[in-house]
């Protein structure tokens, strides 16, 4: 396809532009779409992952009828950062990591329709993770004991039983 | 080592075409989101805050784990000019977005390239790794233990039920953004890559441009990466993407052997004509030049074209960008003296390969 523009070079960028309601498909080369200020920076599309998730929360906003409850969305706000409901779910970027408590009830919907799921089950952090990696140990040492009382592995069950016990102090100590 | 090698130098370890399958899967990158619990997200941060960030990176590369990683140079963005972040972006060590909106921004780098950590773009952290090939379960051991070096100097927000908090929905859980560069030519000339890559899409993988989101696939160059984030852990992604990967790696090698049978002629001469233009051409536009590179480059995987190590290819994609063009000539160029000089460099790098 050629630039509309010039005529000469191949057109390699292609918008769609509406304009008062008409719809305008324009293919023009670099040289023109850079003449003509259509250039983003990077060469990136200026529409990104963001707008869609904004898209995604105002969605949610919408389906809820009451006037009332979008008063209440309004309102919402993150303590820590000063982010408001309205401006995360413009933005579709938290503030802060207190967000996530701030909004808390908003986001279960946002993550299934983004990843299907809610909860975390990767890795955890040693510091910040607080005492959650010890639990998942304590439960992975507990499967394996029910393993071994099973296949009747005494020995070795009474290891892992000594090692679950020293692992339940030290998260009883935390 | 001064950050000028990073900039001057194409070649890059990853473009060194060793690893499994790198024929085909060019790279591996496993990216992580980290944000450190006492500051607001770089958009919200302000430029104290922002510093005090990059003195906390800082403080850690005096780490000797970190030390045994590296060795590592600190770049802040507001020392480079836009050529230079250009050169990094083309080069996949910075992003995009780092290089466009750069506040408080710096990167990381260690001296091999394998290491690329962002500070500052819109997660306070972002440990990369990148690996030559489909080497992504070693790119993720890496990314891994860098981020556990982090850890025990910085507290990372976290949080029990939603995992390492980041500032965009998108990444929170995991953080982690696995990709594999793949040159797929066989299934766009045998029109199978649609296909493919709606089924990709239903397996919560996704496919973008060389550059990212919101990038061109061009070339036949094609990213696969992870969508999910959250509920699934590192491992399972590593397994998903990778077994995706060979599969992907399966059917181009199938298309391949088909073209190979059934258009052996038609092909040979279509890569042979490519070689031609970019030996002999003068003036040659960006488009054209990724389009003959991935020809030749499906030449040397097939033993039509030979004398040309698959890392040279690599260079020369890299080489051939608009950022890379200028810097090497050391001015900046306006569009037409860019093909002329991005012809002139394809036929002096083929020529020297050649010798």
């Amino acid at each position: 396809m050629i630039c509309q523009e010039c005529h000469q070079r191949p057109a390699t960028l292609h918008f769609t532009q509406i304009i008062n309601g008409e719809k305008m498909q324009l293919h023009i080369c670099e040289v023109c779409a850079q003449e003509k200020g259509h250039m983003f920076p990077g060469g990136m599309n200026d529409f990104s992952i963001h707008h869609l998730l904004s898209g995604l929360l105002n969605q949610q906003g919408s389906n809820a009828v009451s006037f009332q409850q979008t008063e209440q969305e309004k309102s919402l706000h993150c303590e820590t950062c000063g982010m408001t409901y309205p401006q995360f779910s413009k933005s579709g970027r938290f503030g802060c990591s207190d967000c996530y408590e701030a909004f808390a009830e908003r986001l279960d919907p946002l993550f299934r329709r983004v990843h299907g799921n809610t909860r975390h089950s990767g890795k955890v952090p040693e510091r910040s993770g607080g005492t959650i990696k010890l639990k998942k140990e304590v439960d992975q040492l507990k499967y394996e004991l029910r393993m071994c009382i099973e296949q009747e592995e005494f020995e070795r069950a009474a290891q892992l039983r000594d090692r679950i016990r020293e692992l339940e102090q030290q998260i009883a100590h935390l | 080592m001064s950050f000028q090698n990073f900039i001057t130098n194409a070649v890059s370890e990853w473009m060194n075409g060793e690893g499994e399958d790198a024929d085909i899967a060019i790279s591996s990158r496993v990216r992580l989101a980290r944000n450190i619990q006492e500051y607001p997200f770089p958009i919200l941060a302000t430029d104290s805050q922002l510093e005090q960030i990059t003195a906390a990176v800082r403080q850690v590369m005096e780490d000797e784990d970190c030390k045994r990683q590296g060795p590592f140079e600190f770049i802040r963005m507001d020392q480079l000019t836009g050529l230079q972040k250009r050169v990094l972006m083309e080069k996949h060590l910075i992003s995009p977005n780092l290089m466009a909106e750069s506040r408080g921004g710096a990167v990381l780098l260690s001296e091999n390239e394998a290491f690329s950590i962002m500070v500052n773009e819109e997660d306070h952290l972002r440990i990369q790794c990148l690996f030559s090939g489909l080497q992504l379960q070693k790119a993720w051991e890496a990314a891994d233990r860098m981020d556990d070096i982090f850890e025990k100097h910085v507290n990372f927000a976290f949080d029990e039920r939603r995992g390492y908090l980041t500032s965009c929905p998108t990444n929170v859980g995991t953080g982690i953004r696995a990709s594999v560069m793949m040159h797929l030519p066989g299934l766009v000339l045998t029109h199978q890559i649609n296909r493919i890559l709606s089924a990709i899409a239903q397996v919560g993988l996704v496919v973008r441009g060389l550059y990212g989101e919101g990038s061109d696939a061009s070339g036949n160059l094609f990213q696969i990466s992870n969508q999910i984030t959250l509920g699934q852990s590192e491992e399972e992604i590593i397994e998903n993407l990778t077994s995706v990967a060979h599969q992907i790696i399966e059917q181009e090698r199938a298309a391949r052997r088909y073209l190979m049978q059934n258009r052996r002629l038609l092909l040979e001469d279509q890569l042979c004509r490519s070689y031609g233009v970019l030996t002999n051409a003068r003036i040659i536009e960006s488009d054209e030049a990724a389009e003959k590179l991935s020809d030749v480059r499906l030449g040397i995987d097939l033993g039509i074209i030979r004398n040309i190590p698959l890392s040279v290819m690599n260079e020369l994609t890299v080489m051939v960008q608009p950022g890379f063009l200028q810097q090497h000539v050391g001015q900046q160029l306006d569009s037409d003296s860019r093909d002329e000089r991005r012809a002139r460099l394809i036929r002096e790098r083929l020529q020297s390969a050649m010798e």
